[in-house]
């Protein structure tokens, strides 16, 4: 009797934790402020007339290695690196072209910051996902858990990082907007809140319905990301991942928020027997070994 | 008392060396060959990881395979201490010993795979409750060191120390439980890490179960590895068999893996994905392989008497139930998952290699030296070679004697210490 009492106490304990922890949670997701007053940026495809001078001038602001041509002659990454944190790529088939710039998506709800086990990865209330080097220790399930690939991981180096766009957190901090949208000729990029960008992409497709696919990508896709993108081809053949609007890491959380119950409901199941057996035991009955 | 005879020749220690032991030693020394090239030149030149596929080999067969294959040591645990079938005894020491040695190894390929291994210990400063890897890392060194406890009493008894020896039996019981309550965690978790890559993982394999799933498999794979280990050390150290004991938990191996294969189906069913096993693609091909090689037929086996009492028939059967469960995290953690093409280099094979190695010369210096295996007695001083040439009548060394030494003092009935050492008062 005394066991299932205290069973019952170890019971009530865990769900007043885990009723703490989730309100916790939703307590902080809050204290980051309404997803349209986070920074963001909208790449507007049809005006990406591809010069690159975001990618160079993340370059300079980044301190990044070029990738050179096998000639030597031009700075020509293949894809993103450790080196190459924003990209512009080339899509065509046939008569229909596109440029493509290709950066960390910054997610409302991102997926390598849920996985990080040691919180180098977090989300700053103003939106920018940012990386603590001095926390990493090298797992790389960020590199696993992003949707879009974008984490990169400094494979030759001895002491490695984990190296992606940083939304220019530091440039913001001092007023300043980032460095690839500032380089930007042709007003391809612009950058403000996720709110204004939204209704400004809207704008833009309601007033030239023909030069845009009807889709703002990033304004659901993985619950929402702060690069917004527009585009008069397919966002999926732009690499592009079909993403449903539900945020990854709600998908470990039902089991992360199991923990507590299974701490208390195998170690009370495990108790009781342990008790329910050896009592047997002492009516005489132990068995052989 | 045979703790004092133990006493007296604690100075003599058993170190053959034969052909496989030197084989061992090789692949060992080839596994440092591999480390000094890791350590010195980084994960770039040593291993075929890339930014497309940055888990690998030590992931995919240390890490996941390892612990899994080590989850006989929390089973194994609960079926003697806690639901009180006593007569498996025998089999617990060699089995804990086993899930601690396939730990340290799980932790130390951990070492070679991260790429700022110094900071290993981060996770206990940094934390991140949403992380299933955080879990998985606590976990893991807090289960290791319940394992270092629950193994640490065959090191106190060669030793006769019998302080330490009533203190850690004063806290069996709390160990045991919090050692099952550790592995449902982490052997589960170990499944979340991957509910996060539905877009890379392969449908025949992503599920929301998928946690639940690792967990049961684990549970079997551990049962089939009591059987392996067993059988092997048998044969190895000319050993008499268990084999009524493992004819046994051989026959608790179909209801767990039937279990498991009634989640599996009933998920995919649920999910209206059956179809995709059949649709002839290398991932059906795979999955097939996995369910009715490693599932579905080792329950036909252990279900048959036949095969459950013939010590061939166990062994052969615990291997399929072992391979299925290695092609099964293998295509949760690699084969099924999109990334860039990876082939491991020979420097990762290397080091896992030499790390399974490692662990069979500390398993067989141990059981060795130690009282692990049952009736273990220690050998007498071993009369010097030259000796035994001049007097060919000088007793042979002697092996493993019938006379069950460890469990009648080790096994206490009651957490409570003083029954634990009136127990230990009584003669055998």
């Amino acid at each position: 009797m005394a066991l299932s009492r205290r069973d019952f106490l170890k019971l009530a304990g865990a769900s007043v934790g885990g009723f703490l922890l989730t309100s916790g949670r939703s307590l902080a997701s809050n204290t980051t402020g309404l997803p349209e007053n986070e920074v963001s940026m909208l790449y507007d495809a049809t005006k990406c007339v591809g010069c690159r001078a975001c990618q160079n001038a993340c370059r300079e602001w980044n301190h990044t290695s070029p990738e050179v041509d096998p000639a030597g002659l031009y700075d020509a990454p293949q894809d993103l690196s450790s080196d190459t944190w924003t990209l512009i790529q080339l899509y065509q088939e046939g008569p229909v072209w596109s440029f493509v710039k290709h950066q960390c998506m910054h997610c409302l709800d991102p997926a390598c910051v849920s996985a990080c086990p040691v919180a180098a990865l977090q989300k700053t209330p103003e939106g920018p996902v940012v990386y603590d080097t001095s926390r990493c220790f090298g797992c790389r399930y960020c590199m696993m858990a992003c949707p879009f690939g974008v984490p990169k991981y400094q494979w030759e180096r001895n002491t490695p990082l984990i190296r992606k766009c940083t939304f220019c957190a530091d440039r913001l901090a001092q007023g300043i907007g980032p460095a690839c949208v500032e380089a930007c000729p042709t007003g391809a990029l612009t950058w403000g809140t996720r709110g204004e960008m939204l209704a400004e992409a809207k704008s833009r497709i309601r007033e030239h319905p023909d030069r845009y696919v009807d889709h703002i990508y990033g304004e659901h896709e993985g619950g929402g990301t702060l690069a917004l993108y527009l585009s008069r081809v397919p966002f999926e053949k732009l690499g592009f991942p079909n993403l449903e609007p539900r945020p990854l890491p709600d998908r470990t959380r039902g089991a992360m928020l199991a923990v507590p119950a299974i701490i208390v409901g195998m170690g009370s199941l495990m108790s009781g027997t342990y008790w329910l057996r050896t009592r047997h035991e002492k009516d005489g009955e132990e068995e052989q070994r | 008392m045979t703790v004092a005879k133990m006493d007296a020749r604690k100075d003599t220690w058993e170190f053959p060396i034969s052909a496989g032991s030197l084989v061992l030693w090789g692949l060992v020394l080839l596994g440092l060959v591999a480390a000094v090239v890791r350590y010195s030149q980084g994960l770039g030149a040593a291993t075929n990881l890339s930014d497309g596929r940055p888990w690998g080999l030590w992931i995919s067969f240390d890490v996941l395979c390892g612990i899994a294959l080590a989850a006989g040591g929390f089973t194994l645990a609960a079926t003697v201490y806690i639901f009180r079938f006593k007569r498996f005894y025998p089999l617990l020491r060699p089995t804990i010993l086993t899930a601690f040695l396939g730990y340290a190894l799980a932790a130390t390929a951990v070492m070679f795979d991260l790429g700022l291994p110094w900071r290993i210990w981060h996770p206990i400063v940094y934390w991140n409750f949403h992380s299933a890897m955080f879990e998985v890392a606590w976990c893991v060194m807090t289960y290791t060191t319940v394992l270092a406890l629950e193994v640490s009493p065959v090191v106190f008894e060669r030793f006769n120390l019998q302080l330490p020896l009533r203190l850690i039996r004063a806290i069996t019981i709390p160990l045991v439980i919090a050692g099952i309550i550790l592995s449902t965690m982490h052997q589960s978790s170990l499944g979340t890490l991957f509910l996060l890559v539905p877009g890379r993982l392969h449908a025949l394999w992503y599920t929301p179960i998928l946690p639940l799933l690792f967990f049961v498999s684990a549970v079997a794979v551990g049962l089939a590895m009591v059987i392996f280990e067993s059988s092997l050390s048998a044969s190895a150290f000319r050993r008499r068999l268990e084999l009524d004991l493992l004819s046994e938990l051989g026959g608790v191996i179909p209801y767990v893996l039937g279990l498991y294969l009634l989640l599996k189906l009933g998920d995919l069913t649920l999910a209206g994905e059956l179809g995709l096993m059949f649709e002839g693609s290398a991932a059906s091909v795979l999955f097939l392989l996995e369910i009715v090689g490693g599932v579905i037929l080792p329950i036909i086996l252990f279900a048959l008497p036949q095969v459950r009492r013939s010590r061939r028939g166990l062994f052969r059967s615990a291997l399929l139930v072992i391979g299925g469960l290695i092609l099964n995290r293998f295509n949760v953690a690699l084969f099924g998952l999109k990334g860039a093409l990876y082939v491991p280099s020979w420097m990762e094979f290397a080091v896992t290699v030499g790390l399974v190695s490692v662990g069979l010369l500390v398993y067989a210096f141990t059981v060795q030296n130690f009282p692990v295996l049952h009736g273990f007695v220690p050998r007498p001083k071993r009369p010097r070679p030259r000796l035994r040439k001049l007097f060919p009548q000088l007793p042979a060394r002697e092996g493993y004697g019938e006379t069950p030494l460890c469990e009648a003092e080790a096994f206490p009935t009651s957490g409570s210490p003083s029954q634990a050492l009136s127990r230990d008062r009584k003669p055998s």
